[in-house]
């Protein structure tokens, strides 16, 4: 073990947990499906006036994907916490923040980035121009990772309680409340022509933030609730 | 000489003699500030020009908003501290803060919306400030809500510390966020009650009723940390020496 480097840790809980995705396929699809039905609950809640549709699209979607990324955030560590390799990864010689970050980067890669992938198609179900679509797309990219990073901080303080669900939810959507302004933001400056990149640079930065910060206190809850 | 004291101070049997000793005195001190502060802000003060009587609510709302906020960094300094130097009762402050915060978050909300009702209008408006603080009060919720869930109040103590400080990280951000996301789609709303200047006869009360606050928080929190540390400590000799007493 210990003369493999930390990367190849990291590539190699990557490559692991897609592996264990690949394998259980009909799981994949749940957090999209649900993230599609949520926003098309919308047009029959708020009735199908193109004008309004329009207006609350970016809102609509970026609160879709909030609730769908905390949907598939329960099992981030779940599983492994069932079966026992997280213990092994936190007794592993490699630093467990650098695991944990390859851990969050395989989730974000099986639910973040597919939900981006869909949202323009959403998008323009509710009439919106291509370059919002644009933005909305970059928001999504730039933001659901940041999603995933703060939701694995609460799923590490959780992991160990039975009842998780509806605690995560209160611990984690108050932090989720920036990404969603700016983002939503971006997307309506750019509805109504003005420049976005105030809000992008916002993000990236909170990105970037998220990347260095959050392994950290996500490793020390993963050991706390294994203690 | 101050290590030593801290020390001293840290250990269970002595805080709960010392905090015992030091209650009489603070609950004196905090009927003081609250007869000046609230005989001065509700009668002495003079009526506000353009919001007449109503504004006198400010003596409440105003020092309950400012320890909503003091009073989660003293939970996530103090949650910092047992964390890292694993101290029961820097553990045991953290936790206890915690619903005393809420509550004056709870206050601040409540008292705002009544102040809102005959100024705007309206019992809620989505303003940068008041969003923020019901977010605070979602965080303060979780912090409980996270305590309450685990069983094992050592590991929940952690767990909270680490909630709170991820939380600390987070309200400055929060705190812009909205502040931006409001001020980018209509005109300040709060700003505009603001006076460049406060009349002496209005601040002086006000400022003794933050300071009154602040002791009542003293108060509460030992209070709590008592009640929490003889729970917690209910198998020791000390304990028992103290409830054989009464």
């Amino acid at each position: 073990m210990t003369d493999s480097s930390t990367l190849n840790a990291f590539v190699a809980i990557v490559r692991r947990d897609l592996l264990l995705a690949y394998r259980h396929r009909a799981e994949l699809i749940n957090p999209l499906a649900f993230f599609v039905l949520v926003v098309t609950l919308f047009p029959l809640g708020v009735g199908a006036e193109v004008e309004l549709l329009k207006r609350i699209a970016p809102g609509v979607i970026w609160v879709a994907a909030l609730l769908a990324s905390l949907l598939t955030m329960d099992s981030l560590f779940r599983s492994d916490f069932e079966d026992g390799s997280l213990e092994l990864m936190v007794m592993s010689p490699h630093p467990l923040s650098v695991l944990v970050l390859g851990k969050v980067t395989a989730h974000w890669l099986l639910s973040g980035a597919p939900l981006s992938l869909v949202a323009p198609l959403l998008a323009m179900m509710f009439n919106m121009e291509t370059d919002a679509i644009k933005i909305l797309l970059l928001t999504l990219l730039l933001g659901t990772p940041v999603l995933s990073l703060i939701g694995a901080i609460a799923v590490a303080l959780t992991v160990g309680l039975r009842k998780g669900g509806v605690l995560l939810a209160i611990l984690v959507l108050p932090l989720y409340v920036p990404v969603l302004i700016f983002a939503s933001n971006a997307v309506d400056a750019a509805m109504a022509g003005f420049p976005v990149s105030g809000q992008l640079y916002m993000m990236s930065a909170m990105l970037f933030l998220a990347i260095t910060l959050t392994p950290w206190p996500t490793a020390a809850a993963l050991k706390m609730s294994l203690s | 000489m101050i290590m030593r004291f801290l020390h001293k101070f840290s250990s269970p049997p002595y805080f709960y003699w010392l905090s015992g000793k030091m209650l009489p005195w603070l609950t004196a001190l905090l009927i003081i500030l609250l007869a000046y502060g609230l005989y001065g802000g509700l009668v002495l003060a003079p009526a506000d020009y353009q919001q007449g009587d109503s504004f006198r609510i400010i003596y409440i709302h105003v020092p309950s908003a400012w320890m909503s906020l003091f009073v989660y960094v003293v939970m996530a300094i103090s949650g910092a501290i047992g964390l890292i130097w694993h101290i029961k009762l820097a553990e045991i402050v953290s936790i206890s803060s915690a619903s005393i915060g809420a509550a004056f978050t709870f206050l601040a909300l409540i008292t705002g919306s009544l102040w809102g009702k005959p100024m705007w209008g309206t019992w809620w408006v989505w303003d940068a400030r008041l969003t923020s603080e019901l977010i605070l009060l979602f965080l303060y919720l979780g912090v409980i809500g996270l305590y309450g869930a685990i069983e094992d109040k050592r590991t929940a103590a952690r767990a909270v510390a680490i909630l709170a400080l991820v939380g600390v990280v987070n309200i400055p951000i929060i705190h812009y966020s909205v502040e931006w996301w409001n001020t980018l789609h209509q005109g300040a709303t709060v700003t505009k009650f603001d006076k460049p200047s406060i009349h002496p006869d209005m601040l002086i009360p006000l400022l003794v009723m933050a300071v009154a606050f602040k002791v009542y928080y003293g108060i509460a929190l030992l209070m709590r940390c008592r009640n929490e540390l003889l729970q917690r400590e209910q198998n020791n000799r000390w304990v028992d020496e103290i409830l054989e007493k009464l």
